[in-house]
């Protein structure tokens, strides 16, 4: 099956994105009950582990730092891939790539509105936090929230990407321990990386939210942002281009079965 | 390109009187296989520029297959196709033609004003379109006659009001040929009648192509020309006069049934049999 190339580039397009953006979020609008689930339960959760770990504050701290770069991550993931997914089904999405919208505006689109309610749920989290439950770091909160917002977008690729390989809803929601349960285990939450078995560390290196999590952890611990932070940072945000990059394509591959008709015998 | 929006100007009539040199649509032996069946089968036939066809034939007799190579979504085509001057499925094709497939492909939890700004957004973006986009979303709800339900959900709407609001979506781009699958099923007469004045209308003013499929028969008499297929075959072509004239026939249900009974005894043998013979071996 060969596909040819739209006749001019179709660079991405400001405009393109910002519509598009707008339309998931008021798509969101239309479902409140959603969004505060989206923007409570992390807070619940976080408050919850704050009186788990009643009788020990530093426990607290570590895990609660990392938790706020996970959350995010796992709600971001689920959302979008269960939105991709009904785009595909319900034809949107085939009659938005006969129209003159490139995968990068939508993949755009998508990013920007995902990533906009990410930086609303992250500040919440953050701020309940710090505030309220003497979540006790070095560094600036703000960092906490850079980090929340990368691995939210990061949620977002992994979550796009995902929904390719899922043609139900059922799928796309087993995809959740598939892809993040993994990682959850690997990242550092339970034990620290290097005492694990040599051959898991190894995975764990590989892995995208292992650097979210040290990330957290740096912040805990250093006033200002230390060359370990922004290694993690950068390997995060690449991360989240590459499974971009990987989505991309698979977004038409799955949709119009055959864009163009094979040679044509007279 | 750059042919959104605008009034595209009726053509001039020297291509509604030789409409066999500049057919909207041309097909010489166009053949769809899938899998070991073959689901069209040599079909040749022109579709003139401005005019409505209609593709008439029963379920699953291959007209979505049919729709879907013009369009150029279908898999395994072979033969010529040839759309507004280029082969089926070029990529330039894709703004110069509407297809709304038989499921609505619209955003149910959007609104319909909202889901045809987002629409008209992709079209034309920018801030300095936006008086352009409210009038071309303000004519595509009149259109399909959605006005007092633009700001209902599209969930909350009807089977036949969102095939309606699926149907909008494709007039913003204010397409060349516009290749609707059953838009009238599951419609109340009057809104079949409303619909089906409509497409005349984008016939007439804006020189629109128009191929429409329909099972219901009756439906016939108001395109301009008739493609009438039955188990991937063309039965036959031409305006629904010269059908009926040609069977003797006094609608074009009737012809139909005709065209077929003179279709059959060459298939089924004998023809003296029990009501039901045992199916032809391949």
């Amino acid at each position: 099956m060969t596909c040819t190339p739209p006749p001019t580039a179709r660079p991405l397009s400001g405009a393109r994105v910002l519509a598009t953006a707008a339309r998931v979020l008021r798509q969101l609008s239309h479902d409140p009950r959603t969004v505060a689930l989206m923007l409570l339960v992390p807070c619940v959760m976080i408050a919850l582990l704050r009186y788990v770990f009643d009788a020990h504050p530093r426990t607290f701290d570590s895990v609660g730092a990392s938790l706020l770069g996970i959350f995010p991550m796992i709600t971001m993931f689920l959302v979008t891939s269960i939105a991709t997914l009904r785009e595909r089904t319900s034809g949107t999405l085939e009659r938005l790539l006969a129209m003159p919208l490139s995968k990068a505006d939508l993949l755009g689109g998508y990013a920007l509105a995902f990533g906009a309610l990410a930086v609303v749920q992250s500040a919440l989290a953050t701020a309940l936090s710090v505030w309220l439950l003497d979540l006790d770091i070095t560094g600036s909160p703000w960092l906490l929230l850079l980090v929340a917002v990368l691995d939210a977008l990061l949620g977002t690729a992994l979550g796009l990407f995902v929904s390719a390989f899922a043609s139900s809803e059922f799928q796309a929601v087993q995809f959740m321990p598939a892809v993040l349960m993994p990682q959850l285990l690997l990242c550092g939450l339970f034990a620290p990386r290097d005492t694990m078995q040599p051959a898991l560390e190894a995975v764990s290196a590989a892995l995208p939210m292992s650097y979210a999590v040290d990330a957290m952890s740096e912040i805990l611990t250093h006033t200002t942002p230390t060359p370990t932070f922004l290694r993690d940072i950068l390997i995060t945000t690449s991360f989240t281009l590459l499974t971009l990059t990987l989505t991309a394509p698979t977004l038409l591959t799955l949709t119009l079965t055959a864009p163009t008709l094979p040679r044509q015998t007279p | 390109m750059m042919n959104y929006g605008r009034d595209r100007p009726a053509p001039p009539p020297v291509t509604r009187t030789v409409p066999e040199q500049t057919a909207a649509v041309r097909a010489r032996t166009l053949t769809v296989v899938r899998g070991h069946r073959t689901v069209l089968d040599r079909l040749d036939f022109d579709v003139p520029p401005g005019r409505v066809t209609g593709l008439l034939g029963p379920s699953g007799c291959g007209k979505t297959t049919l729709m879907r190579a013009v369009v150029g979504t279908q898999a395994k085509v072979t033969g010529t196709l040839d759309v507004l001057g280029r082969p089926a499925g070029h990529a330039r094709l894709r703004p110069r033609i509407g297809y709304v497939t038989q499921s609505p492909a619209i955003y149910d939890d959007l609104t319909v004003r909202q889901n045809l700004d987002y629409f008209a957004a992709v079209l034309h973006p920018g801030r300095a379109a936006r008086a352009e986009r409210r009038e071309s979303v303000r004519r595509a709800v009149g259109d399909v006659d959605l006005a007092p339900h633009a700001d209902a959900l599209a969930g909350n709407l009807s089977g036949g009001q969102r095939s309606r609001v699926s149907l909008a979506v494709a007039l913003l781009g204010t397409p060349e040929l516009l290749v609707l699958d059953e838009p009238t099923v599951g419609l109340a007469p009057v809104l079949r009648r409303d619909l089906w004045q409509l497409f005349h209308r984008l016939a007439a003013d804006r020189g629109t192509t128009l191929l429409v499929s329909s099972h219901v028969m009756d439906e016939a008499e108001r395109c301009h020309r008739l493609l009438l297929m039955r188990e991937g075959r063309l039965l036959a072509a031409g305006t629904p006069g010269a059908l009926r004239a040609r069977t003797g026939a006094a609608t074009v249900e009737e012809a139909f049934l005709h065209l077929v009974d003179e279709a059959t005894p060459t298939e089924r043998t004998p023809p003296t049999l029990a009501p039901r013979p045992p199916e032809p071996t391949p």
